[in-house]
């Protein structure tokens, strides 16, 4: 371990490739004739295998969520925060998998990847996903791994509605459910930011219906500002004052002069954008949103979240931010509503945070503490 | 423990469900958990109590029940605690219906303020009581509420409230038969078994 790396990260990880040659079904009723998980795992499986949990990524995450990669590697994985020797997570204790989901654009199958039917890649005809593909796609990687039963699933925003659907479709294949800062479906307001962003994207004129993987473009512009569009939804109001506020990265406002003026905000936005565009594919950005414009969780439950529920038969831990607006704790307690009269063992936790949604990927004590606590339950069950 | 919470475990059957109103850092309901295989659900609004409530493996959730506790279920549980939080709630009388409505039974104990201590206080010093057992100012408490045996009495029969069982603790080791015979005088901690 490098001397850069401090005592509680797990240091240098590497990614693995698992391969699925059989059929996978889709929602859609398509079906994947075969594909790659490309997923980490941190500490060790134990002598029955019952230490394993789960990390289901957001939005645009991936199967990089702690560690690092190289001596060199100026980042971490994302939720490196949380997952490490002695944080919530702890590798000492838990066997941690975390796997990118089928249609990302980081090494596990999707709209990049060859199409075995043409030989080209799949573009803009990758089928389209809903959270229960991932969750079953992920259900053979267990499988792969040895694992019946996970100690946890665990994730945050889309991630923690992909770990409600797991305890849903696989309800005796876990035993803890966490669920933070995530919504049992999106709301109006949701939806039309992710019609934005998406149509950031199309109408970018490289995107050409998808098809600009054909030509070596890239939709660079759309992407750019479908990210930015997501980032503003990330942050409070009062994160980006507390970031940014009105500061200037350049220029002044000064009588006399004419330099263009740029907020740090601005540049923030920008930069963030240009980076995501750089490293994130169009079509997998498209399909990620709808699928978590579609995701339900009641849907074929006649809509009655506590029908739902009592489909689980594991012990839930919610958590949601103060400042979070994107799903804010409204959307939680709904959550812990419907378990509460599904009659299923829930912890709730409301963490005061300014960080808005993003909070969930931020070391604030007492969400780091009270993640902690409840993580040493689920060793202990 | 504190007195009243010792008191009232012989009136939760064991494995049966309780919700405990304001369950501080979870000490009581894990108790119940350990020794009466009790299935408890607490709710807490101090964040330092909830952590400590997670750690010992129960089931909290963060919820102020001033704002009500209309997500809890009809007759969801066997039995609702409201231990040493009636005086602090904004509608005690709403609260105890809740209670009722969501479980079988309910127990409540509160800090008696007819005990002989607060009126001398305040009948010879004009003041609101400060002591060892009521250790805030009246300008900082979190106790909005006081009542007495009498007044508690009243509201459950105003209410249609039935009460068990009454049980109190008293002040010293000597006074628990004087606590028991003038409650409304003696008692420092009033503790009620209720029903419909």
């Amino acid at each position: 371990m490098s001397a850069n790396f401090d005592s509680h990260s797990i240091g240098i990880v590497t990614p693995q490739v698992a391969r699925f040659d059989d059929p996978l079904m889709l929602a859609c009723g398509r079906e994947l004739p075969n594909y790659e998980l490309t997923y980490e795992t941190y500490g060790e499986l134990n002598h029955d295998n019952s230490n394993a949990v789960l990390i289901c990524h957001a939005l645009s995450g991936h199967h990089h969520a702690a560690g690092y990669h190289s001596e060199e590697d100026r980042k971490p994985g994302w939720w490196n925060e949380c997952i490490g020797p002695g944080k919530p997570i702890d590798t000492n204790q838990f066997f941690v998998v975390s796997a990118n989901n089928i249609g990302g654009c980081h090494g596990s199958t999707g709209p990049a990847s060859i199409n075995p039917a043409t030989g080209k890649a799949w573009g803009p005809d990758f089928p389209s996903l809903r959270a229960r593909d991932w969750v079953n796609s992920q259900a053979r990687l267990a499988d792969r791994l040895g694992i019946d039963c996970w100690a946890a699933v665990i994730g945050g925003s889309l991630g923690g509605m992909q770990a409600m659907r797991w305890s849903l479709e696989y309800p005796d294949r876990l035993k803890h459910c966490i669920v933070i800062a995530a919504a049992m479906k999106l709301s109006a307001q949701n939806l039309a930011f992710n019609e934005l962003a998406r149509q950031a994207i199309v109408s970018d004129p490289a995107f050409e219906d998808g098809n600009y993987i054909y030509k070596g473009a890239v939709p660079g512009q759309g992407l750019a500002l479908a990210r930015m569009v997501g980032h503003i939804t990330y942050l409070s109001d009062e994160a980006m004052a507390n970031k940014f506020g009105r500061e200037l990265r350049s220029g002044s406002f000064e009588m006399g002069d004419e330099d263009n003026i740029e907020f740090q905000v601005q540049s923030y936005l920008r930069h963030q954008g240009s980076q995501f565009s750089g490293n994130f594919d169009a079509n997998t950005y498209i399909l990620m949103t709808r699928a978590l414009d579609y995701f339900d969780l009641a849907r074929e439950y006649q809509h009655d979240p506590v029908k739902a529920f009592s489909n689980a038969n594991c012990s839930f831990f919610v958590a949601s931010f103060s400042t979070d607006w994107r799903f804010a704790p409204a959307r939680s307690r709904e959550i812990v509503n419907a378990l509460i009269a599904a009659d299923r063992p829930v912890t709730y936790t409301e963490i005061e945070a300014d960080e808005g949604h993003d909070a969930f990927l931020m070391p604030i004590p007492r969400y780091l503490e009270a993640f902690s606590a409840y993580m040493k339950r689920v060793g202990e069950s | 423990m504190r007195l009243d919470l010792t008191h009232i475990q012989r009136w939760i059957a064991p494995g049966s469900r309780v919700l405990d109103l304001g369950c501080a850092d979870g000490e009581f309901l894990q108790t119940l958990r350990d020794q009466r295989q009790v299935r408890g659900t607490g709710i807490e609004i101090d964040q330092a109590d909830i952590n400590s409530a997670i750690g010992r493996g129960l089931n909290i959730i963060e919820q102020d029940m001033d704002k009500g506790l209309a997500n809890f279920p009809d007759q969801s549980f066997d039995t609702v605690v409201l231990a040493h939080a009636l005086q602090a709630v904004h509608y005690p009388d709403r609260v105890l219906e809740e209670m009722l409505r969501i479980g079988r039974q309910g127990i409540v104990t509160f800090p008696n303020f007819g005990h002989w201590r607060c009126r001398l206080f305040l009948g010879a010093r004009g003041r609101m009581p400060v002591s060892s057992f009521m250790p805030h100012t009246w300008y900082n408490t979190p106790n909005i509420h006081f009542c007495t045996v009498h007044d508690f009495e009243a509201l459950c029969s105003e209410r249609g409230i039935r009460i068990l069982a009454r049980d109190v603790v008293g002040n010293t080791e000597r006074e628990p038969m004087l606590a028991n015979a003038w409650p409304n005088l003696f008692a420092t901690t009033a503790i009620y078994h209720i029903t419909r």
